[in-house]
């Protein structure tokens, strides 16, 4: 048989598209258990990361266990929901906000106009985070999302006992470019949120982040983050997630937390 | 020097995919600012170049003129997602610095042009020696300005400090260039400067 022939050209084609059918799908399925695994860990330790609690080398699980209680809240009232209340897919542990934002009973859509995030759909449940030192809960993180560029970034942002100054913010997932959007992972952008304010004394919403640097010497420097050279569109992604999820997402559990202090359910 | 030896040594100096062919340069400036990444970058690209060079010339008798060069694109890729599947499994932080270069393997001119070049022309063992020796020439260039980027532009190498840095009471401050792209073309700029002095017969004829 030549190997022009149609038929040779066929069966060819369709055994190398078999055989490495056949090797693609066998390592992707092997290596998910723990691909997953790390995916987990490394939510874990952004969790740490955004309290900075996180140094390299350190046991993530148990830090995690140590330091951090998990929470779910009811977005809409901002209340805390009781263990008692938490099912399979309602547990701040193993909670997958895509599948919930998916599910028509966990989740609301929202209005275009209302959604400068570009989610779609609202979780009607969010975990968040508590750090604790001893009994006390020192810094509260929350997890926020929504669209960059390319894609949905993932992270969270650490507000003090406050409830107003930003201790730290992390993205854990993203798929915006490398070396422009994708310096949302770098660490020094990172620490220029550290210390910024939320929230102005009256309980406004004043964060933003800016294009460009913020000049040394504007005064409102404290509710300003640079953004990020060369990528517009993510910038404009992380101020919109940012500000809609402190002043839309978690509002009513935050204006609930600032009103009594005491968090226990 | 036996076939095999002269296969797998002679891609390193004399006959570098980098430094002679110029090929593969993307890559090469974007995942070489630390060395642990570029050393993880290079194991996936001597994987790939070993495995596709050895699956193309094992079918190198059986492949039809009218599809060959998608079905080495074919058997790359498949490669490639394997490669990105296992550092995903077992390197994840450096997976999620790699990013998308992993999955431009599959672009690399280096595997395209080694399998073009060599594999369909000769047998199975040849073929892998040889893609086994040009990843070991894209390793040596990708570990030289790997060593060089991380040592002077964070004076650590492998994350060990290594340089006291001024902000942390030492004497050194670190060259910001060259944690960033340009300064690996200037490397590898200075590489191939170097091995051509060394190596004139290198050099291009006029």
């Amino acid at each position: 048989m030549s190997n022009d022939s149609t038929s040779k050209t066929l069966l060819v084609a369709l055994g190398v598209c078999l055989v490495c059918s056949v090797l693609v799908a066998t390592a992707a399925v092997t290596l998910k258990p723990m691909q997953e695994a790390n995916r987990e860990r490394d939510k874990l330790r952004n969790i740490l990361l955004a309290g900075n609690l996180y140094e390299k080398g350190m046991d993530t699980k148990r830090l995690y266990a140590e330091r951090i209680r998990s929470r779910l809240v009811e977005l809409e009232s901002g209340r805390i929901l009781p263990e008692s209340e938490h099912t399979n897919a309602l547990n701040p542990e193993t909670f997958d906000i895509q599948a919930v934002s998916k599910d028509p009973d966990l989740s609301n859509t929202i209005s275009r106009d209302a959604d400068p995030a570009d989610i779609d759909r609202l979780p009607r449940y969010m975990p968040v985070f508590e750090v604790t030192d001893g009994d006390s809960v020192t810094q509260l993180i929350l997890p926020v999302y929504g669209k960059g560029l390319w894609s949905t970034l993932y992270g969270f942002v650490a507000l003090d006992r406050d409830l107003r100054t930003i201790r730290g913010f992390t993205f854990y997932e993203h798929g915006e470019t490398p070396g422009l959007g994708g310096e949302v992972d770098n660490p020094n952008w990172k620490r220029l949120w550290i210390g910024k304010q939320a929230f102005d004394a009256d309980g406004a919403l004043r964060i933003r982040v800016v294009k460009g640097s913020v000049a040394p010497d504007d005064p409102d420097a404290r509710y300003k983050v640079d953004g990020l050279s060369g990528s517009t569109l993510t910038t404009r992604g992380v101020d919109n997630l940012v500000r809609f999820w402190l002043g839309e997402g978690y509002r009513p559990f935050l204006d609930r937390l600032a009103a009594s202090p005491d968090v226990s359910p | 020097m036996g076939t095999f030896r002269k296969l797998l040594i002679r891609p390193i100096f004399d006959e570098n995919p980098i430094a002679l062919q110029i090929l593969g340069i993307c890559s090469a400036l974007a995942v070489t600012a630390k060395l642990e990444t570029s050393i993880v970058m290079s194991l996936a690209v001597i994987f790939v170049l070993a495995f596709s060079n050895l699956s193309v010339s094992l079918i190198r008798n059986h492949i039809p003129a009218s599809v060959r060069i998608i079905v080495e694109m074919t058997l790359i890729a498949s490669l490639v997602i394997i490669a990105d599947q296992i550092i995903k499994a077992f390197a994840y932080d450096i997976s999620k610095q790699l990013s998308v270069y992993v999955g431009l393997i599959i672009t690399n001119c280096i595997i395209m042009g080694r399998a073009e070049a060599f594999a369909l022309k000769n047998p199975p063992l040849e073929s892998l020696m040889d893609g086994i020796g040009n990843g070991l020439g894209y390793t040596a260039i990708l570990l030289t300005v790997g060593f060089f980027r991380e040592l002077g532009g964070a004076g650590e190498l492998l994350g060990i400090r290594v340089l006291p840095l001024h902000t942390e009471g030492g004497w050194y401050v670190p060259n910001g260039l060259l944690l960033l792209p340009p300064s690996a073309f200037f490397l590898i700029g200075l590489i191939i400067w170097a091995l051509r002095t060394w190596k004139p017969e290198q050099v291009e004829k006029e």
